[in-house]
């Protein structure tokens, strides 16, 4: 238990260290989208009968950030033990494979939901938008950053160099984020994008985050949630057989 | 008595590259032993598969009677580990990092021992300074520190020395010894010879993944037959009568072999007959090195 908490706590005082980094500059991107594309489209898209874009578009954003931030987290931090060579001080140490999955995906949540608060801090500062169903919004921000935690811990112990961890980065998460309905309901896409929108797990997170702010969403929120619980437990049990058996790191 | 190291029919291979072949070992608690042998000839793996950093293709491995796979949880809290690589977390001071590495090993207050080795290791004065900031030498005495922090009966040290100044080399030779006098079991790597002659009992020596020579220092330098006399002679030529004599050059001197102490005679005694002088003499006891260049010279199939 105290191996966790202080690797735990090790992988907090990581990315708290350079919070600027990895906290604010995600905050302030996730705000530039907000100012450029609510003033673009604010008066001339209407997703939900009575909610304006802004509204629509702010938890998108949100879980987003949640999102990107989570896998960032833990992906970059084992692979930069790795290329460092520091990694060492984990594998040499008692530390079973259950407390080094649970350590990297906690601080990757925490530093996800950190991101995501920032986030809805100052929207809700500069447009006052309202959290329907809280419960609701943290059990999906929570659920899917364990997702994107657990997916970040798999890109960092499959990449033996920052090129493969960018590629997993920028041809697998970023897409799937993009194209999650982050800034669209689904419903306006044609039929053969809505079915493949359908496959993609983080539409899923995104359509139930929506639900917890507004009330509303594309489809039921109990059957986000049973799908992201699904690939949350796949995604894990994969993650964990990985450390398990030393794939890529005990050589 | 359990065995400090217990290395049996160990295989390690990479494709159809064997790195280990049959490795069989027992290290006693309280030895201070070598592991020695060139570049490549599997040091590093054997001790990176004791750690549990390395996967054995097959065979077992035992720390204080606990198998590094089976039970690992209780061979790594028996073993502290220094790694031939210079590696830190730049995100940490020193003190931070011993705290943290404490922590991996489920100790939470561990002040009075980390001031303890930093103070044996002289680091006290650099105890809150990170460790991107801090010398090479430096950096290898924290990873020295690193691998005590949960007081390890059994220490492996991979070339602690290696690119290390002459008064940091020293100083840490001391603080092992002290350790191995404390009654922890030292295994070190080095590729000073003269270090492992002085300070160990035993010594394995590798060669191509496998032990060709296990050891005391004592028993192995003896096996070397007799050993040699250095002279610088006012000739530079040999007088006929000594060139039948097993010799070698080397700057100018004349190294004979010889098998005992008479024979010191006999070569003088011949000089003085041609009339040439002794410029300079000296004798020369075996010494691992000469082992080592013996037996990593021979043919594989002397190997054990």
């Amino acid at each position: 238990m105290i191996g966790f908490y202080t690797l735990f706590y090790k992988e907090l005082l990581r990315f708290w260290k350079v919070s600027f980094q990895t906290i604010l500059a995600p905050v302030l991107s996730s705000l530039l989208y907000l100012l450029i594309f609510s003033h673009v489209l604010e008066t001339r898209v209407q997703v939900y009968q009575g909610i304006s874009y802004t509204s629509f578009l702010i938890p998108g954003l949100v879980i987003m950030a949640i999102l990107q931030n989570t896998f960032a987290n833990s992906s970059s931090s084992l692979i930069q033990s790795k290329i460092s060579g520091n990694i060492v001080f984990i594998l040499l140490s008692p530390l079973s494979y259950l407390e080094i999955f649970l350590a990297y995906i906690g601080a990757a949540v925490v530093r996800g939901l950190l991101v995501g608060l920032g986030v809805y801090a100052i929207t809700m500062l500069l447009y006052g938008v309202s959290l329907q169903l809280p419960l609701w919004a943290l059990l999906f921000a929570i659920a899917g950053s364990m997702l994107l935690g657990a997916l970040g811990i798999i890109a960092g112990v499959w990449s033996e160099k920052f090129d493969q961890l960018a590629a997993f980065q920028n041809f697998i998460i970023l897409p799937l984020t993009f194209l999650s309905g982050v800034f669209y309901s689904i419903h306006s896409l044609p039929p053969g994008w809505q079915y493949l929108s359908h496959l993609n797990p983080f539409f899923y997170i995104v359509d139930g985050l929506r639900y917890g702010f507004l009330g509303t969403s594309d489809i039921s929120p109990y059957f986000s949630l049973g799908v992201v619980i699904v690939c949350l437990t796949i995604v894990s049990w994969l993650t964990v057989w990985m450390l398990k058996s030393g794939y890529k790191i005990r050589h | 008595m359990v065995a400090a190291i217990e290395i049996h029919q160990l295989y390690k291979c990479y494709g159809a590259f064997s790195a280990l072949e049959n490795i069989n070992l027992s290290i006693h608690p309280g030895e201070f032993f070598a592991l020695l042998g060139p570049n490549g000839a599997g040091k590093t793996t054997l001790i990176s598969i004791l750690a549990g950093l390395t996967l054995a293709t097959s065979g077992h491995a035992k720390i204080m009677g606990h198998d590094v796979v089976s039970d690992y949880v209780n061979a790594r809290k028996n073993l502290g580990v220094v790694p031939q690589e210079l590696v830190f977390d730049p995100f940490f001071t020193v003190r931070e990092a011993l705290i943290i590495q404490s922590g991996y090993y489920g100790i939470r207050k561990n002040d009075a021992w980390i001031d303890e080795i930093l103070h044996r290791l002289d680091l006290t004065d650099k105890a809150d300074t990170n460790m991107r900031a801090l010398s090479g030498g430096m950096k290898r005495r924290v990873l020295v520190a690193q691998a005590l922090v949960h007081k390890p009966p059994v220490i492996i040290l991979d070339e602690p020395t290696a690119g290390v100044d002459v008064e940091l080399r020293q100083a840490l030779w001391f603080f092992i010894n002290q350790l191995n006098r404390e009654g922890h079991t030292i295994v070190l790597t080095t590729h000073y010879l003269e270090e492992a002659e002085a300070l160990c009992n035993r010594a394995a020596m590798l060669k191509q993944g496998k032990i060709v020579a296990l050891d005391s220092i004592r028993s192995l330098i003896n096996g070397i037959q007799g050993f040699s006399i250095q002279l610088r002679l006012s000739s530079e030529t040999l007088p006929p009568i000594l060139q039948e004599w097993p010799s070698s050059r080397h700057e100018g001197l004349h190294i004979f072999k010889i098998k005992d102490y008479f024979q010191v005679e006999t070569i003088l005694a011949l000089l003085r007959s041609e009339h040439i002088q002794v410029l300079e003499m000296q004798l020369q006891q075996p010494d691992l090195e000469e082992v080592f260049v013996k037996i990593m010279g021979a043919e594989s199939s002397e190997v054990l």
